[in-house]
This record gives structure tokens, sequence and C-alpha cells, in this order.
């Protein structure tokens, strides 16, 4: 593997909230102890049910939220502990692609602003001439007709928003690209052009991409590592795209992903359990609950993430085999 | 412009929207006119003439000081509507500040704003202005002053919802991965979507503010003679009411069409822009 651009050490974020004014605090990990490497030029895939914290790890990769807790260090900088006029420089060099094409779209703003908009915060507003043929030269690159420069938001379609917003998030020319279940609000068949686009522009530019997904099928196709998030940790890397799951709630999460071919399809198992609230998660193993393989190690002592010996990193007591 | 011309074009439509702007246009242009308009010196007073009836030398009569009554109520215009548009452009322009720096950083800021709003929020307006013109002294100053405090927490309220709900909006999250600061968030996205339905409410409570501003000219509190005043007019008018019921009838007539013309053509607005909903929210 290369080496690192993103590695995040420990890193924790918490989120404090209480019921009325004297209510009692309760706090949520979010994110708990994640130790992670997104090497350069390849795609990092991270999946997990919702709620299990992926989104908010996205958005301390990028220090879109500050972390309670751990470091993010990118291309060898520590970005936790910048100040804001540098935290605005590294800004160009990390950008994001956002889940809702519908809301990351300033319905006051022309399409042309919006590709304009990273250069007026950044201060590198080309010259009013040249502003147009920039505004093209973006449309170009993903696919979109020049004329939609003077078109707002809601006169495009999902599909083309989100070509928008990939464009705005490429304009600084960033190295890293978070993409947050980019494809996760659109249609099937726009799925598809919007992975061929993020695939030609890894190629094109050698960007290097965190990809926050539901979808571990996708995830399997578009990803060189994978990430498997249960409720804030990580319980599973895995180093090869075509690794076979080791973690149990790995497997069950492949073995729900629908085959389209009915004679590969298998007797899907649903997951028994409870999902335990993230208030007030067990001293164990999080995932022992809904575990086929729990045993009263699992319900009492939580398996750390160790290098396992197959290949990756995982977070067991009973790993498959 | 912060109203899409194509709203105001649907509000010019309807027959509603369309009375109501010419009546509010005839009002405005009267009160900017007035010196060219008026017939008589609104403050020249002729003792002999005193209470005559409307007819053709005085069309609306005159009052008990025999001044002309048509000339002082188109006075009287630019009074209530520089008193009503001034203090709620300033209320506006104070409550969207406000609001809009406690709905984005909230934090201790915003509970104590809150406080202190919610609980001016609990007077009716016109007590609060009547205590702030007690504590301020009468006069045309303290009455701008009495009103726009008055209506501070109502623009305030509403600015603090719409940012609030605005700032969980996903590109406000991309602005800021773009290395956006908080000034560029607020004034170029917050604000720029969150000022629609303030400037309406702001329209409706300026029709509001000409009834408090009459109503404190109606107790001596406002402009002070012999500036025209139309709540003024219309308490020394109470006192001839059985024998020149015009000097009361006119004024009132005058604090009614230009309020009710105010609130159509607010209310149109509101259908006309969709935005009904967004002021509920306030």
């Amino acid at each position: 593997m290369s080496a690192p651009l993103v590695s995040m050490r420990g890193l924790g974020r918490t989120f404090v909230s209480r019921k009325g004014l004297f209510g009692a605090h309760r706090s949520m990990r979010a994110v708990d102890d994640v130790t992670l490497d997104i090497p350069a030029g390849k795609v990092t895939g991270v999946v997990g049910e919702s709620g299990c914290g992926k989104s908010t790890l996205a958005r301390l990769a990028l220090r879109l939220i500050e972390a309670s807790s751990g470091s993010v260090t990118f291309d060898g900088t520590d970005i936790g502990s910048l100040e804001p006029a540098a935290m605005r420089q590294i800004r160009r060099r990390m950008q994001m692609v956002f889940q809702d094409p519908y809301s990351s779209l300033d319905p006051r703003y022309s399409i042309a602003d919006c590709l304009l908009e990273p250069f007026a915060i950044q201060g590198l507003m080309p010259p009013a001439r040249q502003r147009a043929a920039q505004v093209d030269d973006l449309l170009d690159m993903v696919g979109l007709a020049r004329s939609v420069a003077s078109s707002f938001p809601h006169q495009l379609s999902g599909g083309q928003k989100q070509r928008v917003g990939i464009a705005r998030a490429l304009a600084l020319k960033p190295q890293l690209l978070v993409l947050d279940e980019p494809t996760a609000s659109l249609d099937v068949s726009i799925q598809a052009q919007i992975i061929e686009l993020l695939e030609r522009f890894r190629d094109d530019f050698g960007l290097t991409y965190l990809f926050i997904s539901h979808d571990l099928g996708l995830v399997r196709y578009f990803c060189d590592q994978i990430v498997v998030m249960y409720l804030g940790r990580i319980v599973e890397v895995m180093d090869r795209p075509d690794a076979r799951p080791r973690h149990p709630y790995s497997r069950a999460l492949l073995n729900s992903t629908f085959a389209p071919d009915p004679a590969k399809r298998r007797v899907v198992t649903p997951m028994a359990g409870e999902i335990p609230s993230p208030f007030a998660l067990p001293p164990g193993c999080a995932f022992a609950a809904r575990c086929p393989q729990a045993s009263a190690l699992c319900k009492a002592e939580r398996p750390t993430l160790a290098e396992s010996t197959a290949g990756g990193r995982i977070a067991c007591h009973h790993p498959q085999d | 412009m912060t109203v899409p011309s194509s709203a105001l074009g649907r509000l010019l439509r309807t027959p509603r929207g369309l009375g109501a702007a010419i009546v509010l246009a005839i009002i405005v242009l009267a009160a900017i006119l007035a010196p060219v308009i008026a017939p008589y010196d609104y403050a020249a007073q002729n003792l002999r003439n005193a209470n005559m009836d409307p007819g053709a030398l005085h069309w609306l009569g005159t009052d008990e000081f025999g001044r002309d009554l048509f000339s002082r109520i188109i006075y009287g215009a630019r009074t209530s509507l520089t008193v009503g548009v001034t203090s709620i452009s300033i209320s506006m322009v104070c409550g969207m500040a406000l609001g809009a720096a406690a709905g984005y950083f909230g934090g201790a800021f915003d509970r104590v704003v809150t406080m202190v709003v919610d609980l001016s929020w609990s007077f009716p307006e016109i007590l609060l202005a009547l205590i702030l013109i007690a504590i301020l002294g009468p006069g045309l100053a303290s009455t701008m002053i009495a009103i726009s405090i008055a209506y501070l927490a109502q623009f305030t309220r509403l600015t603090r919802a719409q940012v609030m709900a605005l700032k969980s909006e996903t590109y406000v999250e991309a602005t800021i991965s773009l290395g956006a600061g908080s000034g560029h968030v607020l004034f170029r996205h917050l604000l720029p979507n969150a000022v629609t339905p303030v400037i309406v409410a702001g329209m409706l409570a300026t029709g509001d503010a000409i009834i408090l501003e009459a109503t404190l000219g109606f107790f001596g509190l406002g402009a002070q003679p012999p500036t025209p005043s139309w709540g003024a007019m219309m308490s020394s008018g109470t006192a001839q009411i059985f024998i020149a019921p015009w000097i009361i009838i006119f004024p009132g007539l005058a604090i009614a069409i230009t309020v009710i013309a105010i609130n159509l053509f607010g209310d149109a607005l509101i259908d006309a822009l969709d935005i009904r909903q967004r002021l509920r929210e306030g």
C-alpha cells in the first residue's frame, strides 16, 4: 500500500444531549477510537448501517466538526491544531461531495455562481473575463452542458445537481475527496454514471477517495480498502476489495446484499436481536446481542482491533474463516 | 431585490393585490407631494371658519381651530408613514442582526437573547410602547424608538427561526468545507435566504405600527402640535363629535384605509411568495 494521505489516530467524537433544561446529560460516542490510514491514490470505503458513525467520521476527517479525542493528520499536518487561516489554506486540498444534491446547492445561486464560490472563498477569483471559461471547463469536466451555467438548482435534476456538486468540489483541484453516500439519493441508472465519473477522476487526477456508503456491493466494486463500522467503532478492515469478510457483522452485511441473479440468491437470515442504544453501550462487544457466534467472553470483554493473520484488521473474539 | 419580480407580477395580477397596491401608491404619493396637493397650510388657524361642514371651500371641513382637515390629513399621512416605515425599518435591521447572531452562534448568547425576546413578547406592543414613552418622554422621536423596540421581538424571533432552519442545510456545510468563515456563511447564504419572510412580516408590522402611532397620538404622546397626526386629530375630534363628527371620522377613515391596504398587500404578497408556513415558524 502507498503512503497514507490521511492518518486518523484514536479519533473519537462524543455528542452530548440533554432532555429539557434540567434533564440529565446523555452522551453518545458517534465515533470511538478510530485508527485508520487512507492511502494516497486509493479508494477507501466505509460501510455500516445508518447511525454507525460513518458520516461523522467523514466530517471528522475534514474537520467539519471538531474531534473530541484523537487526531487527524493530512499529508503530515495535524489539522486539529491549525489556526483558521491555515485551515482555510489546507481545505483547498480536501473536499467533500454530499449525499443530498437537492440541498447541497444554495437555491439562490446560479450554477455559475455556485462553481465560482470556491474561488471567491479562497481569494482565487479569476478576473471577470475568465470566469465564464472557468465555469465552462468545470461543466465540461463533469459532462454537463455549458448552457446550465445560468440555470438555478431547482431547474436541474438530481443527477445534474450531483455533477455540479462534484464540479464544485473539484474546482480547487483537491487531493482528497470525501464522498458521503454520493449516489444514495439518486436513481440507479444515474448512480452508475456518477460512479463512472468518479472512477475517471481518480485515474485522471490521482485522487484519493474516502467513500462512505451503506451499500457493501458498491463498495466492493469501487474500493481498494474496505472499513466496516458498527456503532461508532471499526470492526473490520479489509485491505482487498475481494477479501472474504471474517467478522460476523461484515458477513451479515454482505449476506444482506441483493443478488441480481436468482440462482445465486441465498436465503437471507435476518439479524436477530436488538441494536444496543448508542447512549448506553454494553461493556463487551457492541455486536454481541445480534451475533450468532457470541460467547460469554464477547459479552464481558470488548475485542480490540488487531492485525489479522489473513490480512487486514479485525475486532472479534471469534473471527470466521 | 429580495422579493422575486415574478412574485410581484403574480401579486399584481390578483384583484386584491392590485387594488391594495393602487391605494397604497395613492397614499404614499399624497404624503410625498403633500405641499403640492394640500390646498391650505395645515397649521393656518381661522377661528371664524371653525367646525365648518365638508364642502366646496374645505373638502373635508375644518377642525375646531378652523384648520383645513383635508390638508391636515395629507400631512398626517407623512407623519404616520414616516413613523411606521422608520420605526419598523430600525426594528427589522436590529431584529435581523440579533436573530441571525443568536440562531447561528447559539450557546449562551442565544439563551440570553431568546429569554429577553420572549419576555418582551409576553407584553402587548401598546403596553411596551407606553412604558418606553413614559421613560423617554412624549414626542415623535421617542414614538419611533418605542415602536421599534416594541416590534423588535417579532423580527428577532422570525430571523432566528429562519437561520436555525437554514444552517442545517447541506449547502452551508459545503460552503464551510470550501473554507468559508462565519461572515461568508451568514451574509452570503443564511441572511439572503432568510430575508424574504422577514420583509413581508415587516410590511404587515408597518400597518400595526401606524395604528400604534395613532393610538399614542390619540393619548397625546406622539407627534406634538402643530404637527398633524391622525391619532391626535381624532383625539381633538372627540370633543366636537356631536357638533362636527367629520373631525374624528375622516382621520379615522384615513387610518383604516391605509392599514387595510397595507394588510391586503402584505397578505397577497405572502400568497404570491408562498411563505405562509415559514412566517408561522417565528
